[in-house]
């Protein structure tokens, strides 16, 4: 018995070491998540970008930025005119914190019961705003003990609600997830049932089959959204402060992304058991680098690079900007064109890695 | 049947890494008859196949088909041919009636007399109760004749069909082949590769493929009258011993028995085959009727592919 229970064991085990892929997804996912988790992840929110608008322009309030800056919390990218100026900044997207300096700020520095400053942050990500609030009780320049230099504001979510900050996420992970996966098996299914040897005798071209296959799953992804957004509404009670068009277009777009990526995935994979895998293997990645699961802030540099290509960065930007802060899609421009040019990337490969030939 | 060719291939070659599996094979297939591929499993019937209908490219060689460069043209040839799988590749999960209207729409068929032409298809192939079937749950035969119907929906001029009647009974064989033979009638060239004898005798020419090369061509007739070996029928009472002292005997080539007979094939130089087997009977004091008799295809079949084997060893050799 223990013989016939080594020889099952045996050829389970030479049948995987020949399906290359799942061996390497065996190797591979576990040291992704290893990478990803103890070395990528950075939970120290760092060098979140901020912008001054310093009325009093006096060398200590120069000093207060500064030593701002040397924690290491921010970091001073832009200079705007007043309070409003940062506001549409925050909205904007381009900054998370704003430091507004008024022009009596040594006068108020004296008078202990009133901050002296205002320290505008984005609450929609709560794990930012923790750390951007430790400003506002930062010692002066020179001192020791905590003072009461700024006023702290939280802007879109002042409550510190996590749905507010995961659910406009949450709308990209699953899209991804399962846009992803739908393809790529829709594909796979076809070939591991032989209807793809019958497909490539026919006239259709590889476009035609491609295009044909995503178009209903944007319809799914669609709905998807929408089912999202009634369930974060009725349960969390999460805000849609801009147009829900503008998220519509955004998803569509995203939509599009994450069924190029299944489309490729669907080239690569021979089962649908291996296609699974690779989404799988694409899924983590993305959520752990786009912003969804830790702050963007918090990564270094390198893994910032990758995250600026992964979709779901850019989803999750354009829907927390949508649904939190108000913004429009024109505002959020600049991370429209990465998922369209992933889009285009990816379709083109998938299409010409699937070959209407059998060799 | 008329003089054109469907098909013109030369030195058409396929290599697999090491494995050249199919190799240096010549072919003209006439119009509106039916050609077949008969071989072993491996021989390279379905690679020839492939590499005919622009699936696979060949390694090297020139192909024809309908006028057709191929690979090149192999967009402008799918329009007019159509293809059965071995393995049944319709979708199983869409009835009779959608996969038909997919295919339409994947050939782009008129959409004036789509649906005559789909009452009429079902009708020819006798699928209109099965009309609203999911394809999934029918029949070995049923599915064979969605398939032949989907296939030919498109009224395409040359017809392939990749071991055809691997799953079905022999009635729906018999029924498949009536159907073929109407639709060479009506001028469509078919090519069919089988490992059924039966079959294979059906067809109006026969190409008989041994690993990867093409070891013998012509009519069913003609390679039964033209069999390079001698043919003969043995009756014994101890067919095994028979067997064993004819395969050791100089100058046979194979035995098979037949119920209590033997069926033997001889070196074609031997001048009068029945009496080298009746003397070495009777060397070896068995009882037999022996007689020279006619070849059938399943020797012809035979005599190929070891001539074939005795060849490469041959070639090996030198």
């Amino acid at each position: 018995m223990l013989r016939r229970l080594l020889a099952i064991a045996g050829k389970e085990v030479r049948q995987l070491k020949r399906d290359r892929l799942t061996f390497g997804m065996i190797i591979g996912v576990p040291l992704l998540q290893i990478l990803l988790f103890g070395y990528a992840i950075d939970l120290d929110v760092r060098n979140v970008n901020a912008a001054v608008a310093d009325h009093a322009n006096t060398s200590l309030s120069r000093q207060v930025v500064a030593a701002a800056e040397a924690s290491q919390i921010v970091t001073v990218t832009r200079s705007a005119a007043g309070p409003e100026a940062l506001e549409a900044l925050l909205d904007a997207g381009e900054i998370d914190a704003g430091i507004y300096i008024p022009h009596d700020f040594e006068r108020r520095l004296i008078d202990a019961d009133r901050p002296a400053g205002q320290l505008l942050i984005n609450g929609s990500d709560p794990t930012v705003e923790g750390i951007v609030r430790r400003l506002s009780s930062m010692p002066l320049p020179g001192q020791q003990q905590p003072s009461k230099l700024f006023e702290a504001r939280t802007y879109y979510n002042p409550e510190g609600r996590s749905p507010v900050n995961i659910v406009p996420a949450l709308i990209g992970v699953i899209l991804h997830l399962t846009m992803v996966l739908f393809t790529a098996i829709a594909i796979v299914r076809e070939r591991e049932r032989g209807n793809l040897e019958l497909l490539i005798t026919t006239p259709v071209k590889s476009a035609e089959l491609m295009l044909g296959k995503i178009i209903p799953y944007v319809l799914i992804g669609l709905i998807q959204v929408s089912l999202i957004l009634w369930v974060s509404q009725a349960l969390f009670q999460v805000p849609i402060r801009g147009n829900i068009i503008d998220l519509y277009l955004a998803s569509v777009v995203f939509i599009l992304a994450a069924l190029a990526l299944g489309l490729l995935v669907s080239t690569l994979a021979k089962t649908q058991f291996q296609a699974t895998q690779l989404t799988i293997f694409t899924f983590l990645p993305s959520i752990l680098l786009s912003g969804f699961m830790f702050p963007f802030e918090g990564m270094p540099r390198i893994a910032q690079w990758i995250g600026e290509i992964i979709p779901l960065t850019h989803f999750v930007r354009l829907s927390r900007g949508i649904l939190v802060r108000g913004a429009d899609l024109g505002e959020l421009h600049t991370e429209v064109w990465p998922l369209l040019a992933f889009f285009g990337v990816f379709l083109v490969l998938a299409t010409l890695r699937f070959n209407k030939r059998l060799d | 049947m008329n003089d054109a060719i469907a098909i013109d291939a030369k030195g058409l070659t396929k290599r697999f890494g090491s494995l050249t599996a199919v190799d240096d094979v010549k072919l003209q297939i006439p119009e509106a008859a039916i050609y077949g591929f008969l071989g072993p499993n491996g021989s390279g019937k379905s690679t020839t196949i492939r590499m005919l209908c622009g699936l696979l490219t060949p390694s090297a060689g020139e192909v024809e088909v309908l006028g057709f460069r191929v690979p090149g043209q192999a967009e402008e040839v799918k329009l007019h041919i159509g293809y059965m799988t071995q393995k049944f590749s319709l979708y199983e999960d869409l009835t009779v009636e959608e996969n038909l209207r997919f295919l339409a729409a994947v050939y782009d068929l008129p959409r004036s007399d789509l649906k005559q032409r789909i009452d009429r298809a079902l009708e020819q192939y006798w699928l209109t109760e099965q009309r609203k079937q999911f394809a999934g749950t029918m029949s070995g035969g049923q599915k064979q004749r969605l398939a032949l119907a989907g296939a030919t929906l498109h009224r395409p001029r040359l017809l392939i069909l990749d071991e055809p009647t691997s799953a079905v009974d022999p009635q729906s064989r018999r029924d498949f082949w009536d159907i073929l033979f109407e639709l060479v009638e009506q001028g469509t060239t078919v090519l069919v590769s089988t490992h059924y004898m039966d079959e294979a005798e059906r067809c109006h020419n026969l190409a008989i493929l041994d690993r990867g090369r093409l070891v013998a061509e012509g009519r069913p007739r003609d390679l039964v009258r033209d069999i390079a070996a001698g043919v003969v029928e043995i009756e014994t009472d101890s067919p095994k011993q028979a067997r064993e002292r004819l395969e050791a005997t100089e100058g046979v080539h194979s035995v098979a028995q037949l119920g209590t007979r033997l069926h033997a094939l001889t070196d074609k130089t031997i001048a009068d085959p029945a009496e080298l087997i009746r003397q070495a009977l009777k060397d070896a004091d068995i009882d037999s009727e022996v007689e020279n008799v006619v070849a059938n295809l399943e020797d012809v079949f035979v005599a190929a592919t070891r001539l074939n084997d005795q060849e490469g060893s041959r070639a090996d050799a030198a």
